[in-house]
């Protein structure tokens, strides 16, 4: 915001309240009025208005406030911002903050993945950062995209993840995944929340079974580093995907399809993927958390593989 | 033609400013959309355009008399029923037919088609397929020019159907509170598709519907293209110099059908021939005529070159390569 003027943020509550969960806080008081702009209740006229002015020229960043309302101006996305450049070859360049994730017992209105709804749709780029440096890094490198971006952000991760964010203007390449451990038996795909479960697992598989994990955090779900993710599979031979997105039309399946289709001759095992059961989010916590992968399930999950 | 020989009051029009230069303009563009959309539905009969068409026949003076009024520098966002605001905005007529023809040459290069018309350098910003999913653009838009320092204005022409869509409130309310420099025009042409808007809306007077937002709102005699310019020129001023935003409703017709693919069961044959009593460029044309400012042989004259203009769209059109297939995946991003 602070080397291009034609970065604005819109949102409901991201000014004086600073945002629901903060993101914003001190914006206001910083950039004014002009450029943090409080809107009404009214995601789709936020979502076509954020659109009709990154044609004309600006970038704007619009938050919705939990990712779940985002259905309310899905058309806006899907239908507008998703498909100006296919018909008119001009760019669209705006972000869309998505909050989302459970696991902090939202209910069932509060707590969506939403990122198979939009990898399904050409047109959009998705990032979804695990840790603060990625974070910075991918919104920075949003912002400054000319695509309509969506910018996953977990809601859980807002607390219990803490690291260090260099003060420097660095960006975080959208399209490129990250080996966040180096292993040789079994690569984990994952990204957003899953990365810690699948780190604190590869752990344990290391200290208990001697088994070699690779993770990779994939940070953009679209693009996918498809290379990436190959040349683990073609190392390790065996492969999970895991995400918190319930497993039925989450991109775990399309991950697994790209898998067999290219690195067929390297698999040792079947592909297996691990998420959150096919149902709505519970709000109960105890079947909250039976609903959600955690690191158990992950570490369940890999020891099959490692058996197989 | 009496009338011309013993006149002695002023034109209508006297406190408009519009030189006889502009009247002209404003009846050829009508009669450009009137001709170029019946060779398309000629075009379209002979399967020379795909897909769907809607045409603008009958709501001539609703478009030109809201766009003739504009600067260059400000914005158009329309719906899917497009070609008479990009004809009257004067975008190429070539590549308009072009792009009803589906063809690398046509004003959105073949990707868009009839409800998907645009040229940046017009600022005619399309061209939106889905009833009522545009409005919301429109005020981005126009945020963005305000944003910008700039002076432009930014018009938004919808159907009346789109009004029953929540983002269409979302929007006026959005445009009101933000003080943005923004129009919509409201085109009430009687039928979403097929169902009359007593079938569709509750109340009773269409603008009011912006009442709720305290917005400046009126209703308009859309087939007339002068009240239209006069009522916009004032809405312009509104937005240019106060940032304040209008909805005003502009009543009209259309004579064909909904698409064409429309048998027209929901109305009566007589409520069609009541209407076209009232053709927005014949009543037009027989006043231009009556004022001395075109002569009957001059509107022949011009039908002709009109005539030409649309049959070498459609030459060009037709010469025109299709789009290579390696551009379907050249612009999913930029």
């Amino acid at each position: 915001m602070e080397r291009d003027s034609s970065v604005f943020l819109l949102g409901e509550d991201i000014g004086p309240f600073g945002g629901a969960f903060k993101a914003t806080k001190g914006f206001l008081q910083h950039f004014g009025e002009d450029r943090v702009v409080d809107t009404v209740l009214a995601e789709t006229a936020i979502l076509g208005a954020a659109t009709g002015a990154a044609v004309v020229g600006m970038r704007p960043v619009a938050e919705i406030q939990f990712a779940d309302f985002v259905t309310t101006g899905f058309s806006q996305l899907v239908n507008n911002s998703a498909s100006v450049h296919y018909r008119w070859h001009i760019p669209c360049p705006m972000v869309v903050r998505l909050p989302s994730g459970a696991g902090i017992h939202g209910g069932p209105f509060h707590s969506r993945n939403p990122e198979a709804w939009f990898f399904h749709q050409p047109g959009f780029k998705i990032v979804a950062p695990s840790t603060p440096y990625d974070a910075k890094g991918l919104i920075k490198a949003a912002v400054r995209d000319n695509n309509p971006v969506l910018y996953l952000e977990h809601k859980r991760l807002y607390r219990h993840i803490k690291g260090e964010v260099p003060d420097t203007d660095y960006i975080v390449e959208i399209g490129k995944g990250d080996v966040k451990r180096t292993g040789n038996d079994i690569s984990v795909i994952t990204y957003g929340s899953m990365v810690h479960m699948a780190l604190e697992a590869a752990e344990v598989l290391q200290n208990e079974n001697g088994v070699s994990v690779e993770v990779i955090d994939l940070r953009s779900l679209m693009p996918l580093d498809s290379e990436l993710i190959f040349s683990s599979v073609r190392k390790t031979g065996k492969v999970l995907i895991a995400h918190e997105d319930n497993i039925t039309g989450g991109i775990g399946g399309e991950i697994a399809a790209m898998i067999s289709d290219i690195c067929f001759q390297f698999l040792d095992a079947p592909i297996k993927r691990i998420g959150a059961i096919d149902t709505p989010t519970p709000y109960s916590p105890t079947l909250e958390e039976y609903f959600l992968p955690n690191t158990k399930k992950v570490v369940a999950a890999l020891q099959e593989l490692a058996a197989f | 033609m009496k009338e011309e020989k013993k006149k002695t009051t002023q034109p209508r029009w006297s406190d408009l400013n519009l030189s006889n230069e502009k009247l002209i303009k404003m009846y050829r563009d009508m009669l450009l959309i009137r001709r170029f959309e019946e060779r398309a539905a000629q075009e379209y009969g002979k399967g020379k355009i795909g897909g769907f068409c809607h045409l603008y026949i009958g709501q001539e003076a609703t478009g030109v008399g809201a766009i003739a009024p504009l600067r260059e520098d400000d914005f158009i966002y329309t719906a899917y029923r497009d070609h008479g605001q990009a004809l009257a905005r004067g975008m190429d007529t070539n590549g308009c037919m072009a792009e009803l023809f589906g063809k690398v040459t046509g004003v959105s290069k073949g990707m868009g088609g009839s409800m998907h018309f645009y040229d940046l350098s017009k600022g005619f910003m399309g061209g939106w397929g889905i009833v009522g999913g545009h409005p919301p653009l429109a005020a981005g838009s126009a945020f963005a020019t305000k944003y910008q320092g700039r002076d432009s204005v930014t018009i938004c022409f919808m159907g009346e159907a789109s009004t029953n869509q929540g983002v269409f409130h979302e929007t006026l309310n959005m445009a009101q509170l933000w003080k943005l420099p923004v129009i919509f025009i409201c085109e009430n042409n009687g039928y979403g598709m097929g169902t009359a808007i007593s079938r569709a809306m509750a109340g009773e007077e269409l603008f009011d519907k912006a009442a709720g937002y305290e917005m400046a709102r009126g209703a308009v005699n859309g087939m007339d293209v002068i009240e239209m310019y006069r009522e916009m020129t004032i809405a312009i001023e509104r937005a240019r110099k106060e940032n304040l935003p209008t909805f005003l409703e502009a009543r009209t017709y259309r004579f064909r059908g909904h698409s064409m693919s429309d048998p027209g069961q929901y109305r009566t044959k007589e409520e069609i021939e009541e209407y076209k009593k009232r053709d927005p460029i014949e009543t037009f044309g027989k006043e231009l005529v009556a004022e001395g400012i075109l002569k009957q042989s001059d509107i022949e004259l011009m039908d002709e070159a009109i005539k030409k203009e649309v049959q070498e769209a459609v030459e060009f059109a037709d010469a025109s390569p299709q789009p290579p297939i390696e551009v379907l995946y050249d612009n999913i991003y930029a």
